[in-house]
């Protein structure tokens, strides 16, 4: 197996990602949310006019970060970045705009995580050690969206499994996960198994379940 | 006409008492009120619970409420921009109450609707359900929510007619639309107030039986 460095790994992330939803928006319009680290690098990989971003804080249409010397306090993204507007950008309050989430509208919202498990059940807002206290939309995006893509490089830092048996950090919600890509693989939940759908040249499927501690079919 | 609503910034802010409700419209530092947290600071007025998606950042918009012990507790989605808030919550100077965000946004809608409490899948099985009445709708696991009401809203809007007619700017607008509609005195700081009749009746966002009191920066 060949280490992926760090960039890399989260560049091919976005950019597999980007791939997939390009290819959905052939049907149509589509509708996605972007949480911030890796999920916000996605954008930059979107060819496709179809596909539209929301973000929580209120707007749909969300263009590309704003350039030096443009930047408005007040066009930010959820993550708080200055963005830019597309053709057609709208902007609505909070509830409208979680009501897009709750209600079913928004087709697939993109997140990190620090843990997803066998059943599809996802860590991602709190590690408890006294430093976080915050929830923000995370709990909303992954109840509501349609579908929940989650972006992630498939070991933390320290080399640790995420891909795990059972989340030991407290839940974001119950088997709400859909598909996880991370640098080796891209996984998708079918009648409550996880499954193997691709897998990168630098690595064998035995060397995957050697740095995966969840159980998967290939 | 005039607009009998206007009032200076410490005038109105006068009408915040010790150990209120207290709901600020913001989503990090866009869309908050800023000469009126500027003159709440300055007041010194306490014991305060402040309903807010975050608490800006350090010693800056409502972070100065904290560095100045004026907080007693937060209702809120998300403090990880200020960590302040986590120190003051772990030596037990202020408690916490963390609602995620849609629910928040939804809480405070409710309040103003006349909706006291909601079901929603949001938050089930989760620790945030800690205490929640729990029910199934269409096979799904929901939990009870009640309506976030507040003493006062103080908001941040663009521009505002003579009557207290609101229009936004941008991602400015965030929760200041529901905001209005969920608290008992409702204060809005603009940045223009133009005659009546001069907005767009098509555009208006807040119509101006929720609001209160006007306010503006002077210069």
């Amino acid at each position: 197996m060949q280490a992926i460095p760090e960039q890399q790994a989260k560049e091919r992330i976005a950019s597999i990602i980007a791939r997939y939803f390009d290819k959905k928006a052939q049907n149509g319009r589509l509708f996605i949310n972007l949480g911030v680290g890796i999920p916000t690098v996605v954008a930059n990989y979107i060819t496709s006019p179809n596909v539209y971003v929301q973000a929580e804080n209120g707007m749909l249409g969300v263009g590309c970060a704003a350039p030096e010397g443009q930047m408005d306090h007040d066009l930010i993204n959820a993550g708080r970045t200055c963005v830019t507007e597309t053709p057609g950008c709208v902007y609505m309050d909070s509830a409208a705009s979680f009501g897009m989430i709750r209600g079913g509208h928004v087709d697939a919202t993109v997140i990190g995580a620090f843990e997803v498990d066998q059943k599809g059940n996802i860590a991602n807002w709190i590690i408890p050690n006294g430093k976080q206290l915050g929830v923000g939309g995370a709990m909303d995006l992954v109840t509501g969206a349609k579908e929940v893509v989650i972006a992630m490089q498939h070991t933390s830092k320290n080399g640790k499994p995420k891909l795990v048996k059972q989340c030991t950090l407290p839940i974001t919600g119950i088997g709400e996960a859909d598909m996880v890509v991370t640098e080796y693989a891209v996984f998708v939940f079918d009648k409550g198994r996880l499954i193997l759908k691709e897998i990168a040249p630098e690595i064998t499927v035995d060397e995957l379940r050697g740095i995966t501690d969840a159980e998967f079919d290939v | 006409m005039g607009c009998d609503k206007y009032k200076s910034i410490e005038d109105a802010i006068a009408m915040v008492k010790p150990g209120s409700r207290i709901m600020v419209g913001s989503f990090g530092l866009a869309g908050y009120p800023e000469e009126l947290i500027e003159a709440l600071a300055a007041s010194g007025t306490g014991d305060l619970t402040i309903i807010s998606n975050d608490l800006g950042t350090p010693g800056v918009g409502l972070g100065k409420l904290l560095t100045n012990n004026q907080i007693r507790s937060l209702i809120g989605t998300y403090y990880n921009w200020n960590p302040e808030a986590a120190a003051a919550n772990n030596e037990g100077r202020i408690s916490v109450k963390l609602v995620p965000q849609g629910t928040f946004a939804e809480a405070i809608r409710a309040a103003g609707v006349g909706i006291p409490a909601f079901f929603t899948p949001t938050g089930a099985g989760t620790e945030l359900a800690a205490g929640k009445e729990t029910r199934e709708f269409a096979g799904r696991a929901c939990i009870l929510e009640e309506s976030i009401h507040a003493d006062v809203a103080l908001i941040k809007a663009y521009k505002a007619d003579e009557l207290g007619n609101l229009v936004y700017y941008k991602t400015a607008r965030n929760f200041n639309p529901v905001m209005a509609m969920a608290a008992d005195t409702v204060i809005a700081e603009v940045e223009e107030i133009v005659p009546v009749g001069s907005l767009d009746p098509e555009c208006i966002v807040t119509p101006h039986m929720f609001v209160d009191v006007l306010t503006m920066r002077k210069d």
